[in-house]
């Protein structure tokens, strides 16, 4: 099967000026294909999380290229950006994030009124059903605040799902959760690259995350050091 | 109908702090009373002020004014003046043909009405006490329609004096001065030295001192008497018109008409004008004070929504939320705020206005006088809305430009 890059990097540095000015990336380029679960790995101060941002497309201060599906990212405006992320990036984040007032089902669904591609009524369907997937169907009508840590980051993972983003992306999406929780949020990402194609980009510094992960990108002073390629 | 998501979330924020939404409705509650309070009573103020005015002047009069000799030769750098010492020439201060120019002044659309007066500068005298004053002869319907001087009646009839040569009708003050009732003579000797008794049949107060001490009524014949004129002598034409506030404007044109001089009542009475013009400006400067406080309210509290919801604003961004769509939910929040406030200080503006319309503060003025004034309502709405969306639009663009990464990598 041929493989279809979704994500590429060409030659992409960024410097911090604060406090003294250091370069916190050094021509990092790499390619990520369509399905792949990819982790980034590295010690803290590595520069694996401020590529991440990059990558994001919410940090647009750097010098290089970036494309996503063949579509150059690098030099697009803020408003352009914003839709890009809305259509096509799905974000898990180590603290959870979820907006406390609004009901799960409501977290989960308001990336997809943003989009407004679909009827009120289909989303809130959809977004019943990605809730199903993570098995959290029983607690939708709750207030995000009033469940557990380990359940409030499966309803961040059901809300980057949503619009069936190409990618997702996550931040230590299991570095605040204890082992069985860490376990569930692993294979539901495993499942997402697997059964529905998605490429899933992860910054972690959990070996048994990273090992079970397809492929590990190795960070040290802002450079890849390693290809670790596990699955071909 | 289901609200768009970005309505959605700024409802959401308000529902769940109805208590600092309530304390910056408030400030706009507050502001907005006052401003339409406030303003409400400069203008039933201004507007008794102008009626009290209009009970004895008139929007625009007519008289002859006095001429000064001129050279009798024509004067340039090479020759004198023949009259070194000029003196006033005027020798009557009749009007030529008044009839044919109150006729013409009528035609004019912007003139409601125009009568004609005498004036007669006098001295009343009841035993050996005198009183200076000035009777005003009138045709009593064209001037009571005009000054509805009815209305200011305390004894007797004005009608009366219509068929009634040597009646008189007097001020509050010339009767308590001369000790004068109804039915009472009084003689009066006019600065011509023509004198006459007349018989009062009317006291009337316009609760003017001034005028209430000096003026009289008597029938246009009468006057035409003292001044030792003919049936036709007039001296002064009073017109109305039908906006007294743009009398500027008419009375040039009025002038165009005739050559005899036409003044303006914003003229004669610049004075009080000016009072009430800086009442006028004071006002809505204290009102907009009041506001800009009001408005700091809802800045803050929007401010602090903005603060506290910083995890929330990086999160809706990541999410691909743009900077236009985060300004929208916080101008809605300041927009909800405004509006509420604003409802409630018009509600508590009008029920101000209608208690102290209830006020009777005695004579003269009788009921305090403040006006419903739609215009004022409407403003204070336009007002109130308006500074609330101000308010709210700064620290919108504040949250607007909030980068998520810097809230991340925290």
């Amino acid at each position: 099967m041929k493989k279809e890059v979704i994500l590429a990097t060409k030659g992409l540095s960024k410097y911090f000026l604060e406090p003294v000015k250091f370069k916190v990336l050094d021509d990092v380029s790499f390619e990520v294909m369509k399905g792949e679960f990819l982790t980034i790995v590295g010690k803290s101060g590595s520069g694996k999380s401020t590529l991440l941002y990059c990558l994001s497309t919410m940090d647009t201060d750097y010098e290089g290229e970036l494309l996503i599906s063949n579509q150059r990212i690098t030099g697009q405006k803020a408003d352009t950006l914003a839709s890009i992320r809305n259509e096509k990036i799905g974000f898990v984040f180590q603290f959870h994030y979820l907006l406390p007032e609004f009901s799960c089902l409501k977290n989960v669904m308001i990336p997809a009124l943003k989009l407004g591609e679909h009827s009120y009524e289909e989303i809130e369907e959809k977004a019943y059903e990605k809730l199903n997937i993570l098995g959290l169907a029983d607690q939708a009508l709750k207030d995000a605040s009033k469940l557990s840590g380990g359940q409030q980051q499966r309803v961040a993972i059901a809300r980057a799902l949503i619009n069936e983003p190409d990618i997702i992306m996550g931040d230590e999406p299991t570095g605040n959760l204890d082992s069985k929780n860490t376990a569930i949020v692993f294979d539901i990402f495993q499942q997402i690259a697997q059964d529905y194609g998605q490429t899933i980009i992860a910054v972690t510094h959990d070996n048994d995350f990273a090992k079970a992960s397809h492929r590990t990108i190795e960070m040290a002073d802002g450079k890849i050091i390693s290809h670790q390629k596990i699955f071909e | 109908m289901r609200l768009k998501v970005n309505y959605d979330i700024a409802f959401t924020h308000i529902l769940t702090r109805k208590k600092q939404t309530l304390v910056a409705a408030m400030g706009v509650t507050v502001g907005i009373a006052l401003y339409i309070f406030s303003n409400s009573i400069v203008s039933g103020v201004s507007s008794y002020t102008k009626l009290n005015m209009f009970k004895t002047i008139p929007h625009i009069r007519i008289h002859k004014e006095d001429e000064i000799s001129k050279s009798l030769i024509a004067t340039d750098s090479t020759t004198f003046n023949l009259i070194s010492n000029p003196k006033i020439t005027t020798t009557s201060k009749t009007i030529i043909n008044p009839y044919g120019l109150i006729d013409q002044l009528k035609k004019q659309p912007y003139v409601l009405n125009a009568a004609p007066q005498v004036n007669v500068d006098l001295f009343y005298s009841s035993g050996k006490s005198q009183l200076k004053g000035m009777a005003s002869g009138i045709d009593v319907q064209a001037a009571d329609a005009m000054f509805n001087i009815t209305s200011t009646m305390l004894a007797g009839n004005l009608e009366n004096l219509s068929s009634d040569l040597n009646g008189i009708v007097i001020g509050r003050g010339i009767a308590e001065k001369l000790n004068l009732r109804m039915g009472d003579n009084l003689s009066i000797i006019s600065s011509l030295g023509v004198s006459k008794v007349l018989k009062v049949i009317g006291v009337f107060a316009t609760d003017n001192r001034a005028t209430d001490d000096s003026k009289s009524y008597i029938h246009l014949a009468t006057a035409q008497q003292l001044i030792g004129g003919n049936p036709t002598s007039v001296t002064d034409i009073y017109v109305k018109l039908s906006n007294p506030d743009s009398s500027g404007v008419y009375a040039p044109r009025l002038q165009q008409l005739t050559q005899y001089k036409v003044e303006d009542w914003q003229i004669e009475n610049a004075d009080q004008l000016a009072q009430s013009k800086l009442t006028g400006t004071m006002t809505p400067l204290i009102s907009f004070s009041i506001m800009l406080v009001a408005s700091f309210g809802i800045y803050n509290i929007i401010n602090m929504t903005i603060t506290q919801k910083m995890n929330d604003i990086a999160i809706l961004k990541a999410n691909g939320f743009k900077g236009k769509d985060i300004i929208k939910i916080f101008l809605t929040e300041a927009f909800i705020m405004g509006a509420f406030g604003t409802l409630l200080g018009v509600s508590i503006g009008a029920i101000l206005v209608y208690i102290a319309k209830g006020i009777y503060v005695g004579p003269p003025v009788g009921y305090f006088p403040v006006r419903f004034d739609a215009s004022i309502f409407i403003s204070g709405i336009f007002f109130g809305l308006f500074v609330s969306l101000g308010a709210g639009y700064f620290p919108a663009r504040k949250a607007a430009k909030i980068d998520p990464v810097d809230i991340f990598r925290k």
